[in-house]
């Protein structure tokens, strides 16, 4: 009786001790960064790091402007915001409504595929193939754009996308779709007229969660969006990331330079920037549970 | 003339037979109450005359139902949906869509593409007027209709089904999920929408049906036991299992 007492005490803390780790890590993640980084902001001031145009770490004076980077993160971002999140909707509306109970195991079980494909693999695919079919397609001196990587992007969000809007779809009480169908609405039509607007705070929250996703991404996106730290004017122009840029260069930085460091302040800002976004998905999703 | 008349209705779910040779006549303009025990089959018999067990797997009927002399069992889909626009439905419970007020009683004119726009405010209030909710709401029509008590969200959803003007309306346990003054009150309305609508309503609570039916039909095990004026089922059943179940002898 004791011995069992004993170890159901040890277990309990256990698993205590499970979750304030995790969240001890987050914290440590981010004071680390911190640490790093801010000796950077001592150089450079923080508007100029986040305005400059120009991205010229290791020229003589050094410019340390990641302008281009953002922009860079954000069209490639909005890229595969534009083709994922109406494909993935549809997607989601497909497999939850329409789809016949084997093909809705069917396509689940590819969707985690897909989910499971590191992105290494997918960049190598977008590199042999998505990459020469943009140059031809467009006329361009090179495939390696921003849209190539918005598409491989897109695709990589979607698992997200579809599987957590499908479950707020499936949320959606029956009883609206039958008062819709009993109103003599089609099918189609009570899934838009009411289906989406009960599911929409779900759908909304996996959205940013794919975001989120994509914003982090980096191997495909070095691998197929050119890497060129320039502000981008069109899709269809080589581009550089937030992420691509701190793996490309952490490499090959001095340790304890102001190349160093300044990545490190990149890495604050990627931080940042996912923590609004995750955040924010967390909102909506507590909101669609009420 | 009957206004719905079933010749030998069977439903089956599967190889369970749910309605075994259902023959009833439901009059215009009157309310008619289905009633009997739990699982008699009473909400079946009720969503065969808006087909709404079309959406079951499984679902097998046979023999004729006729609303207005024509036979709903075999319409093809767009027949299907002028069908459902004839018969409304009210649903055990209230489930207005997580929309306004406003366009919760318009969604069936624009799915039938019933009016043009400028003639949806009058139809909203005219709507609310019937079922007396207008006072109450015309000041927030636009706020989510979620936010309403149980019995507004009743009125309303009987207000969806009346804005597409229907001939037939269907209740499957209206009250149940209502309390008593409330459940008075929607019954007072029923007696008031009969003026326009044939209304027919699923109950298990035999007192509701002896105080706002005109007709009674009593059901068990799938068979319409017997059929006929309320006040002669309530006071002359013909059938011992009527009297027995009225009476208050079966579960
Ligand atoms: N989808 C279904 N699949 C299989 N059997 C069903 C289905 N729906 C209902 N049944 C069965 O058909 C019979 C009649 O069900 P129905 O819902 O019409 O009864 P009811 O009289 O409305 O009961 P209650 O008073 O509990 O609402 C029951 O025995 C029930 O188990
Ligand atoms: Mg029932």
């Amino acid at each position: 009786m004791k011995l069992r007492k004993i170890i159901e005490f040890i277990i309990e803390k256990l698993i205590f001790l499970c979750g304030v780790a995790s969240i001890l890590f987050v914290i440590l993640i981010f004071a680390f960064l911190l640490k790093e980084g801010i000796s950077f902001f001592k150089e450079v001031s923080f508007g100029k790091f986040i305005g400059g145009r120009y991205w010229y770490p290791i020229s003589e004076p050094p410019q340390f402007g990641i302008l281009p980077l953002i922009l860079g993160s954000l069209l490639v971002t909005l890229g595969a915001i534009i083709v994922s999140v109406p494909l993935s909707i549809a997607a989601a509306f497909y497999i939850s409504e329409v789809a016949p109970i084997k093909m809705k195991d069917i396509l689940k079980a590819g969707i985690e595929m897909l989910a499971a494909i590191p992105s290494v693999v997918l960049g190598f695919i977008g590199m042999v193939t998505l990459v020469p079919w943009i140059k031809k397609a467009f006329h361009l001196p090179t495939g390696l754009t921003a849209f190539s990587g918005s598409i491989m992007l897109g695709l990589m969000a979607m698992p997200t996308i579809i599987s957590i809007s499908e479950d707020a779809i499936n949320a959606v009480p029956k009883s609206y779709k039958e008062g819709a169908l009993a109103l003599g609405a089609t099918r189609w039509q009570a899934m838009y007229r009411v289906v989406i607007h009960a599911a929409m705070p779900g759908i909304i929250a996996a959205t940013m969660l794919g975001i989120g996703r994509v914003i982090g991404e980096t191997m495909a996106v070095m691998m197929i969006t050119g890497n060129a730290a320039v502000i981008p004017h069109t899709f269809l122009q080589p581009v550089r990331t937030l992420t691509a840029t701190i793996a490309a260069e952490m490499g090959e930085t001095v340790h304890g330079s102001m190349h160093y460091y300044s990545l490190f302040a990149i890495g604050i800002i990627l931080f940042v920037i996912t923590f609004i976004i995750n955040f924010t998905a967390d909102i909506f999703l507590h909101r669609n549970r009420k | 003339m009957a206004k719905i008349l079933t010749k030998n209705l069977n439903l089956w779910y599967g190889t369970f037979q749910a309605l075994i040779n259902v023959n009833m006549a439901v009059q215009e303009k009157r309310i008619t109450a289905i009633i009997g025990p739990s699982g008699c089959g009473k909400s079946t018999l009720l969503r065969v005359f808006n087909r709404m067990n079309d959406l079951i797997e499984g679902v097998r009927t046979k023999g004729k139902v006729e609303i207005d002399n024509q036979n709903i069992l075999e319409g093809d889909f767009s027949e299907l949906v002028q069908l459902r626009k004839k018969v409304g439905m009210v649903f055990q419970r209230p489930n207005p869509f997580p929309l306004s007020i406003y366009e919760n009683i318009i969604f069936g004119l624009k799915v039938h593409h019933l009016a043009k726009k400028e003639e949806f405010d009058r139809i909203v209030e005219r709507a609310l007027e019937s079922v007396l909710l207008w006072d109450d709401l015309k000041d927030k029509l636009h706020s989510n209709a979620l936010r309403l008590s149980l019995e507004q969200r009743q009125r309303l959803c009987i207000a969806r089904a009346i804005a597409v003007a229907p001939d037939i309306v269907l209740m499957d346990e209206p009250c149940s999920a209502l309390d008593p003054q409330s459940t008075a009150r929607i019954e007072e309305l029923m007696r008031e929408l009969k003026k326009d609508y044939t209304i027919i309503i699923v109950t298990h609570n035999m007192q509701q049906a002896a105080r706002v039916s005109d007709d009674t039909g009593f059901m068990l095990l799938g068979e319409l036991v017997e059929f006929d004026n309320t006040d002669k089922i309530f006071t002359r059943p013909q059938d011992k299992r009527t009297e027995d179940y009225i009476t208050g002898r079966y579960g």
